[in-house]
């Protein structure tokens, strides 16, 4: 059974044709930094629009990240790339990807730098405010910059979701790593087993060091005895 | 005399709770004020208002006979009022020299070289020169709040508040932030408001001493008077629980 999934031709037509999938793990590194980077300006900007004190960017930034957690990120894409062009919206599929994976992704990093900001004492802002800073000053110069340290653990776990959930582009022709790799499986030699194993071995490559760090580093954090944004929710939830 | 400070009628509340009721007040250019009372007596809300930290439910609030808002709060309190705080609030992830730096750099547009100059000139004062490089949480409670007056200075505010500064502090540390307050406070120009409970430094340092009770200013006078004759009985009874 077994030799039939992973016989020697098989595992020698995929190496032969390495350069395609070195393409394709090219674009989907590619659409993962792109989207990122997307995602972290989303998140730092409604992370702090949550932590406002006023209601309406708080309400803004809440309907923001409940929608896009709450919905499937493969209807999203779907919508964007099949529905939206009917309103005369017509955006390649890799551009696509990483718009909608970029968003859906801010919605979780806003909630981690908005954890964050909770977990620094309201003193910091209050020396702030006494010497005259701005809301924004006080941000950028002394708030967020102390967050970095504590919101480095769950931003990296979210990098690493990030990077898998690019591989919704296979499902609109994006040229990435999952899609190139299924094609080539399915492209009249049935070499799934060899297909997905590299592919999932790729993605491992790219995550496995990164999730790795992340618990590394939030096990020192604990170990100083700094509270992580993951205990600030839980103190959240536990009050309301 | 110009007085710097003035609190008309101020009124603040959280929620339904009533901390300050019809607060009147006057600073003048100068003087150090000392505000005493049991705790919850509005004593810290009333120095908070001064800077605007809180906003008053009503009533006004003068610096240098400006009327403060929350549109020039700011402004106002960046060129005229610096704070000490209980708990030091210095900023962790910058050196004690940042810290000293960062307002002037950035708000005043000091050159990075003058306001590190200056910077020194305040931590000799304090005694730190040596811990410039150090950063905060390596220091001891005494230290940081030393530093934290260091800050103050550094914005060159004519008006320095100081919430319970020692309040935080371990019992041997007390003396030296006390020492470096007790020096300030002989400079003539500066106006220092203190909430404290350290009776025998409020009676070297004062010009006037305050007693808050249930939000209210219950007494006030020099302090000579005020610990040796006071008139309410409220004064009385704290004063002979505190001074023991």
């Amino acid at each position: 059974m077994i030799e039939q999934i992973f016989t020697p031709w098989r595992w020698q037509n995929l190496f032969t044709e390495w350069p395609l999938l070195l393409r394709a793990f090219l674009t989907t590194l590619e659409a993962a930094v792109l989207a990122l980077l997307l995602a972290l300006i989303l998140g730092v900007i409604f992370g702090l629009m949550s932590s406002s004190h006023h209601r309406l960017p708080r309400a803004v930034a809440r309907v923001y990240v409940e929608f896009f957690q709450n919905t499937p990120l493969m209807i999203q894409l779907f919508f964007v790339f099949f529905a939206l062009p009917y309103a005369g919206i017509n955006l390649p599929s890799f551009t696509c990807g990483v718009l909608c994976v970029g968003v859906y992704t801010g919605a979780y990093i806003s909630e981690v730098v908005r954890a964050g900001i909770g977990s620094i004492p309201r003193g910091q802002f209050e020396a702030a405010y006494s010497q005259g800073f701005t809301y924004l000053q006080t941000m950028t110069l002394i708030i967020l910059p102390q967050t970095v340290k504590i919101i480095l653990p769950p931003l990296v776990n979210q990098c690493v979701n990030l990077i898998k959930n690019t591989s919704v582009l296979a499902m609109i022709a994006g040229g990435d790593l999952m899609y190139v790799a299924n094609n080539w499986a399915t492209n009249g030699n049935a070499s799934y087993g060899p297909a997905y194993l590299i592919c999932g071995v790729l993605y491992f490559c790219l995550c496995f060091p990164l999730s790795t760090w992340a618990r590394r580093y939030e096990e020192k954090l604990k170990r100083q005895d700094i509270r992580t944004p993951e205990e600030v929710l839980e103190t959240e939830a536990m009050a309301s | 005399m110009l007085d710097v400070i003035k609190l008309v009628k101020v009124n603040k509340s959280f929620g339904g709770l009533h901390v300050l009721k019809d607060v009147d007040l006057e600073v003048a250019e100068g003087e150090k004020l000392v505000i005493i009372g049991p705790s919850g007596s509005g004593k810290s809300t009333t120095v908070r208002c001064m800077n605007f930290l809180e906003e008053p439910t009503s009533g006004e609030v003068y610096i240098n006979g400006e009327l403060l808002t929350h549109k020039n709060k700011t402004q106002i309190v960046r060129s005229s009022i610096a704070m000490v705080f209980q708990q030091f609030n210095l900023y962790p992830h910058k050196t004690v020299l940042e810290n000293l730096t960062l307002a002037p750099i950035k708000l005043q547009k000091v050159p990075k070289a003058e306001a590190e100059e200056r910077a020194f000139k305040y931590l000799d004062i304090v005694g730190l020169r040596e811990k410039a490089n150090s950063y905060p949480t390596t220091l001891s409670g005494g230290q940081q709040q030393r530093v934290a007056i260091a800050r103050a200075l550094c914005s060159r505010a004519k008006i320095i508040l100081f919430d319970e500064p020692t309040s935080a502090l371990d019992p041997e540390t007390v003396q030296e932030v006390l020492d470096v307050m007790i020096r300030l406070a002989s400079e003539k120009n500066i106006t220092m408001v203190i909430v404290t409970h350290e009776m025998g430094f409020a009676r070297q340092v004062a010009d006037r001493v305050i007693f808050m009770d249930d939000g209210r200013i219950i007494e006030q006078g020099p302090p000579e008077h005020f610990f040796t004759n006071p008139t309410e009985e409220r004064t009385k009874a704290f004063l002979s629980k505190i001074l023991r």
